[in-house]
């Protein structure tokens, strides 16, 4: 009889390489093997799925057939470490930046970071907001914690926007686009545009909490105005 | 602490709105541990929400209780969600899904040995010492038999409650997919079974293949339970009378009533045994 | 704090009641987007499993990852990008 350790890891091995080592009760080989793959089918096709869940433009993109191999390669090379799936996946826009088969499309590794920021915002943390009356006496400003800004070399919001269900992803589009990725109220999670101005401002608000300074690069009425219909301005981080 | 013996259903976020507008007269619903697991937003807004009107089982997915070893971290986050929510039953598989810091996202299966056996019993010992509750160790859907294999499956449970302490969670499905794939006799497998240790029942549906030695059956979780799964669970509560039963349905997820149907098809069949044994 | 910025964030409260900013995604992400993307971003554990005995694409060959013929073939048209690479892709699915 084998130690313990030895058969899991003899097991783990067999999901890549096959049955061959690991005592199955078959005297036929072909039975072993069929039993055997749905194992490792469940292996590999539960862990393409949560992929393709979390980086559904990407699978439209790529079309589903490619996004199975890329997901196989993901896989390999970033396998989830913790149980927690929706925590996993993090790796992928630098991995697409690496991967020279989908080079020539250079807006992928932007678009699996919406996609990526979206997760980690409908996720985040929940913060009480702030009644707006006292806005003007509050020196510091905290954002809610599911607010992120993206800064994206290509039109990525554009393209996300252009391949949800529904649309036809045909667009005309050119140059960088800065993203704003927040939870709403009702837990959606809201994906929009935002000019470089705009993004400058969020950028020293979350950088600094200084309204003061974030307002020296534009005007802020506009922004303001959105973080506060969102209620996106907030008082400190609540702890549970 | 303990789920209320009546039929429940594991909780999908797309049913909440159909469940809040209904209040389904249903004993509790089931979540898996790991999607609750971030800090805050949707998930945690819904659980508490069902938390306030019915009793919640939380059941692990991801402890990998067979494997080498337990991952602290995890544990402490599961210790985390359980007091944060107070549920009814914790329950998890008699299966491993990690190796190394690798996760398989697998309900792995497991030789059943003596060695086996020491390491189950010293995690589920751990597992109770840190959450401080009894769980429920729930018998998994297999493919394969090992040919280390020296203890049944029924007999090697058994040791590991008497062994623990803990709880049994009886799969009816997994016990049907199981025998039918190893060609042995369901019924039999449950004379075997310590019924009395069970706190909770899992039903769910399985997808069929044919092999040339004949059917494999697969616990995928995406349609409604199979008939003579119903009659091997009439069969369970015949013999233990009712206990807490749970609806599982996690892959393509039907609209809200087609789920609450099967629940209310294992209502009435508890009913059934309530009433029963009211008249005895 | 200077005048300039007190009448800015009067402004910006008097306007918090309206839409101030093109919400240009809430569109899209109504209706199809809550059931198809949306419930997806709750969580990926289960413990069902997948797909039985044979799957495409994640036979023992596959699954080593070394048969790499396969070109992206999505849905998108016409990105033109900064770069000047043009992204252009024939649809073959929807």
């Amino acid at each position: 009889m084998q130690p313990l350790s030895d058969f899991t890891d003899d097991f783990r091995n067999a999901l890549t390489t096959g049955p061959g080592r690991i005592g199955l009760n078959y005297t036929d080989a072909e039975e072993a093997a069929r039993r055997f793959a749905v194992y490792r089918n469940n292996v590999a096709h539960s862990l393409k799925q949560a992929l393709a869940r979390r980086f559904p433009v990407i699978q439209r993109l790529v079309g589903a057939e490619f996004f199975t191999a890329l997901a196989r390669e993901f896989i390999s090379k970033h396998p989830p470490r913790s149980p927690v799936l929706q925590e996993w996946g993090g790796a992928m826009p630098g991995f697409l930046r690496d991967f020279p088969q989908v080079a020539a499309l250079p807006y992928l590794p932007d678009i699996a970071s919406i996609e990526w920021a979206r997760g980690l915002a409908y996720h985040a943390a929940d913060a009480q907001p702030i009644d707006p009356a006292t806005l003007a006496e509050r020196d510091v400003l905290h954002l809610h914690p599911s607010l992120a800004l993206l800064r994206l070399d290509h039109p990525a919001v554009s393209i996300w926007q252009a391949n949800q269900p529904g649309q036809n992803g045909r667009i005309k589009v050119n140059g960088p686009e800065s993203a704003l990725i927040w939870r709403r109220s009702d837990f959606s999670v809201a994906t929009i545009r935002i000019g470089a101005d705009d993004a400058g401002f969020i950028t020293g608000l979350l950088e600094t909490g200084s309204l003061v300074k974030a307002a020296e690069i534009t005007d802020p009425v506009a922004m303001l105005s959105l973080l506060l219909r969102e209620k996106l301005i907030c008082e400190e981080e609540m702890t549970r | 602490m303990a789920l209320p013996p009546q039929a429940g259903v594991g909780f999908k976020p797309q049913h909440f709105k159909a469940i809040r507008a209904t209040c389904p007269d249903l004993g509790f619903f089931e979540i898996h541990a790991e999607n609750f697991m971030g800090a805050g937003g949707a998930p945690h807004a819904m659980l508490a929400a069902l938390r306030q009107d019915y009793a919640i089982s939380i059941h692990g997915v991801g402890l990998s209780i067979g494997g080498s070893s337990l991952d602290p971290g995890h544990l402490a986050r599961v210790k985390a969600l359980c007091d944060r929510y107070q549920p009814d039953s914790f329950s998890e598989h008699l299966a491993w899904s990690s190796h190394g810091n690798e996760y398989l996202n697998d309900l792995l299966p497991l030789p059943y040995t003596p060695e086996t056996l020491n390491r189950v019993c010293e995690h589920v010992d751990h597992v109770q010492e840190v959450l401080r509750r009894r769980m429920l160790l729930e018998n998994p859907a297999t493919y394969v038999t090992f040919a280390d294999s020296t203890i049944p499956e029924t007999e090697f449970m058994a040791m590991i409650a008497r062994r623990t302490g803990c709880g049994l969670l009886l799969d009816v499905n997994n016990v049907f997919v199981s025998c039918t794939n190893h060609r042995s006799d369901p019924l039999d497998w449950l004379g075997g079974f310590p019924l009395e240790l069970v706190g909770e029942i899992h039903l769910g549906g399985h997808d069929e293949e044919e092999l040339p030695s004949g059917p494999l059956l697969i616990d995928a979780h995406g349609r409604e339970v199979a008939e003579p799964v119903w009659a091997l669970y009439g069969q369970v509560l015949d013999r233990a009378g009712p206990l807490p039963t749970l609806v599982e349905w996690d892959n393509d997820i039907p609209e809200w009533p087609v789920l609450k149907a099967e629940a209310d098809r294992a209502s009435s069949m508890l009913a059934d045994r309530r009433q029963h044994a009211a008249a005895q | 704090m200077n005048p300039k910025l007190a009448t800015a964030i009067a402004t910006a409260i008097s306007l918090s009641g309206a839409v101030a900013y093109a919400d240009d995604a809430k569109k899209a992400e109504k209706g199809d987007m809550e059931k198809c993307y949306g419930v997806a971003l709750a969580g990926e554990n289960d413990c069902a499993a997948g797909p039985g005995t044979t799957c495409a694409g994640t036979s023992t060959k596959d699954y080593q990852g070394n048969a790499w013929k396969l070109v992206p073939a999505g849905t998108c048209t016409e990105i033109e990008t900064p770069a000047g690479h043009n992204g252009s892709l024939e649809p073959i699915e929807s």
